[in-house]
């Protein structure tokens, strides 16, 4: 068997082991079966498809969508150190679902989407003010051009969120948990709120794969491999942007996903994007699906914000591997 | 195959190319060579589409260059990055298979067996299907390149552009890559056009070579046409000198470099002639350029230790260079220094003169034996074995000398000695005619290359006429020596 087949394998049976964790585990045992017994207690039923379930999904979604939009960046960017909130997009998000809180904003067809909403034409506004920026300065829109633009319009806004943070009063917990970021007790609305964008900024992300390859030696190479380096470019930039704003919009800022799970994934697996970006996409739903676990279990009945794990966990799982590739002398 | 037309461009507002306009031809490798600076990488880039063009056109199989989609010009030219480190590596093999890029198409395209097919070439091509799961970053610098060029190779394409493809290669490496890549032109009718810092190189490997000065063709044409001393001196400021490749019709320069300060002048004079009981010996403080037919260290070079080794009459050794040169060694010379020499004729019957002109002095010393005179127009009827009994003739410079003036002190020394046997009435013992020399005469010129500087060497020139005697003087008085030696009658 070919080495990406048992990466696909792998990664598919960590990802559905995670899930049925995500699911059983928690105040109350839920046995998996009562995914499809109809006969189940209706309290288990209930508490499943209400809370567990969208919970994990959520979870899954989000850190599928930093993992690959992080790969995504790390490849076009030649960078190791990029991951999805390089470009400032997300602390565009989160600068529109602060202020959302701060300012008690709350439009009524919008209801307790309000947030989320806002998060997302945060993130938009950002993604398009950081392309834009970029190409007024460079219209080859080099690589250095949009990491210096986005590192600029990153930390503008992060001053305005620090400065929302400064001014805030009662709010401030809100912020501040917010900011750390959890998917809990979300629902369903949720998940249909963001699947849309997942699909289609993976999709356009998956598109480029093979460019993603070839923009590896540098974009020159690129140019003359045959690949169309500023609409590719542009693409990857735009999907990853949509995965990003999108997850942080809904769960808020989860670090170390977007940058670790590519590496874990690369080192574990190699550096082909064609398989690359997927096998990103499943390792991180399974990474955020069991931090969350992990999170609303560990000194339960508190619940922990998931982006405290994430590191927690990440950090010395990846410095293992870490250890364990280089003594090999791989990567 | 590939026109470019009065192409001008370059980054910015200044066009660092100005006005290019050359041919190449299927099947054709063209070298762009130029100082720093001159806009040879600059014209590639625009070649390659990288750089915009301000003025002009790049014409690729009849249709504008312009006018392709990437990915048909990838089809079309490929191009040979120069070495650089990446982030995150790929195995050599995905690295070579990413030169399909171009022939691919289409959301879900597969990989076809003329995908896998033109991949497994490429990498055969290079040698480098041993390490082809390998990560190219575990690779040499050389083994990188080489996986680069089968990158290129796999996309097919009919056009090779290259970059400075040996930069930072040994010249083990940048031997078997040039190799390949003009092995594969000829094969494949591979057009190439290269960029070349080392204008040796581009003259060996190339059928034209472009000499770029300034954004401008300084100079087109075939290698002999370009590697001229005066158009390379002109366009790169450097003192150079041309001369041909010594097994193909490629020329080649040497850099003239201004270090001439540190040989202090000096004059060769008859005290530095020793003559030992087996051997004569001249030993200069600086090396002389020297041309010679000796035994060691025959043609042309630098040398500071001349030798004229006797042996005996019945000296008789299957490889006579070995045992000279284990010869030499033992007296104490060193190898790579001299010039050695051997004749029957024992030393003290050597004659060394020194002769003066209005230019300086030169140095001739002859050894004459002639028991085996030969008559050189009657010679083709002959069929012995040349025999012991020799003329070695020396004559040393103090002066600057061109080729051709060796080549016409080497005329003009043989002739004196010709008549030197004339007039000794040396006559051919087979023939009975006049010999015009022996069966294995050796002749030796060499200069110091300091002082007057010395154009010609013909019999009327001031050189050729100090030579002519001094030859004529020195071989007279040598057969005489030896006809004593032998007991003739004068």
């Amino acid at each position: 068997m070919s080495k990406s087949s048992v990466a696909y394998i792998v990664s598919a049976a960590a990802l559905l082991v995670a899930v049925w964790l995500g699911v059983s585990i928690g105040s109350v045992k839920i046995p998996i079966s009562t995914l499809w017994n109809a006969g189940a207690d209706a309290t288990a039923t209930n508490i499943l498809w209400k809370i567990r379930m969208p919970r994990v999904v959520l979870a899954g979604l989000v850190g599928a969508s930093l993992a690959i939009s992080g790969a995504a960046f790390q490849g076009l960017l030649k960078n190791p150190l990029a991951d999805p909130y390089t470009l400032g997009v997300s602390s565009g998000a989160s600068v529109g679902a602060v202020m959302t809180l701060f300012f008690g904003i709350s439009i009524p067809f919008l209801g307790i989407y309000t947030l989320p909403v806002f998060s997302m034409v945060g993130a938009a506004l950002t993604m398009f003010f950081v392309l834009g920026f970029a190409r007024l300065v460079d219209r080859a829109m080099r690589m250095e051009t949009i990491i210096l633009t986005g590192i600029i319009f990153g930390s503008f806004l992060g001053s305005v969120l620090s400065l929302m943070i400064a001014l805030t009063g009662e709010e401030l917990r809100q912020i501040i948990g917010w900011l750390l970021g959890s998917v809990s007790m979300r629902g369903w609305s949720y998940i249909t709120m963001i699947l849309p964008f997942v699909v289609v900024g993976s999709f356009m992300l998956w598109m480029n794969r093979r460019e993603l390859n070839a923009m590896l030696f540098g974009e020159e190479r690129a140019h003359h491999l045959g690949v169309n380096v500023k609409r590719r470019k542009f693409t990857i930039l735009i999907g990853g942007s949509i995965l990003t704003g999108s997850a942080v919009a809904v769960s808020g800022t989860i670090g170390f996903v977007g940058l670790v799970v590519p590496h874990m994934t690369r080192l574990l697996w190699g550096s082909d994007h064609r398989h690359l970006l997927t096998l990103s996409f499943m390792n991180g739903a399974t990474l955020l699906i069991i931090c969350d676990l992990i999170a609303r279990t560990i000194i339960s009945p508190t619940e922990l914000p998931v982006g405290v794990i994430t590191a927690f966990i990440g950090a010395p799982v990846f410095a293992f591997i870490f250890y364990k590739q280089r003594r090999k002398g791989g990567m | 195959m590939l026109k470019v037309d009065n192409v001008s461009g370059g980054y910015g507002k200044e066009s660092i190319v100005k006005a290019v306009t050359f041919t190449v031809n299927k099947g054709e490798v063209l070298g762009i060579l130029g100082p720093n600076g001159s806009g040879k990488s600059t014209l590639l880039k625009i070649i390659s589409g990288i750089l915009p063009k301000e003025t002009g056109s790049v014409t690729i199989d009849g249709q504008d260059a312009s006018t392709y989609s990437q990915k048909e010009f990838a089809k079309k030219v490929a191009v040979l990055p120069q070495l650089h480190a990446h982030a995150f590596s790929h195995t050599v093999r995905e690295t070579v298979e990413l030169g399909r890029y171009p022939h691919q198409s289409g959301l879900f395209s597969s990989w076809s067996d003329e995908d896998e097919r033109a991949v497994t070439n490429a990498i055969n091509s290079m040698s480098i299907s041993r390490y082809a799961d390998n990560s190219i970053e575990l690779l040499s610098g050389g083994e990188q390149q080489r996986v680069f060029v089968a990158q290129a190779l796999a996309q097919e394409a009919p056009i090779l552009l290259l970059d400075e493809p040996t930069n930072h290669l040994d010249i083990a490496h940048q031997q078997q890559l040039l190799d390949t890549i003009r092995q594969q032109a000829i094969d494949k009718g591979l057009t190439v056009i290269s960029v070349f810092h080392d204008i040796n190189l581009a003259s060996l490997y190339c059928d034209r070579l472009l000499l770029m000065d300034k954004g401008k063709i300084a100079r087109i044409g075939v290698p002999q046409d370009v590697v001229k001393e005066e158009a390379i001196q002109s366009v790169y400021g450097a003192r150079i000198k041309s001369q041909p490749h010594p097994e193909l019709p490629k020329p080649q320069i040497t850099l003239l470099p201004d270090t001439k300060e540190e040989i202090k002048p000096f004059t060769v004079v008859k005290e530095d002639f020793s003559i030992a009981s087996d051997f004569v010996a001249l030993r200069t403080k600086y090396p002389l350029k020297t041309i010679s037919s000796a035994v060691h260290n025959a043609g042309t070079g630098w040398y500071r230790s001349f030798v004229n080794r006797h042996v005996d009459v019945d000296y008789n050794v299957d490889d006579v260079k070995a045992e000279n040169t284990s010869y030499l060694e033992q007296q104490g010379f060193h190898l790579t220094d001299t010039v050695g020499m051997m004749t029957a004729v024992t030393t003290e019957h050597t004659e060394v003169e020194e002769y003066t002109g209005d230019f300086g002095t030169i140095l001739i010393a002859v050894t004459a034996g002639v028991g085996n005179a030969v008559d050189v127009s009657l010679a083709l009827t002959r069929d012995q074995k040349p025999r012991v009994g020799t003329i070695n003739t020396w004559v040393i410079v103090n002066g600057q000398l061109p080729d051709e003036a060796f080549i016409q002190a080497m005329i003009t020394a043989t002739e004196a000695k010709t008549k030197a046997l004339q007039m000794e009435s040396i006559t051919d013992p087979l023939t009975g005619t006049i010999a015009t020399g022996t069966s294995t005469d050796s002749l030796l010129v060499a200069a110091t290359q300091q002082g007057e500087f010395l154009p010609y060497a013909g019999p009327i020139t001031p050189l050729g006429k100090l030579i002519g005697h001094g030859v004529y003087d020195c071989t007279v008085r040598a057969i005489r020596a030896y006809k004593k030696a032998k007991g003739w009658t004068i």
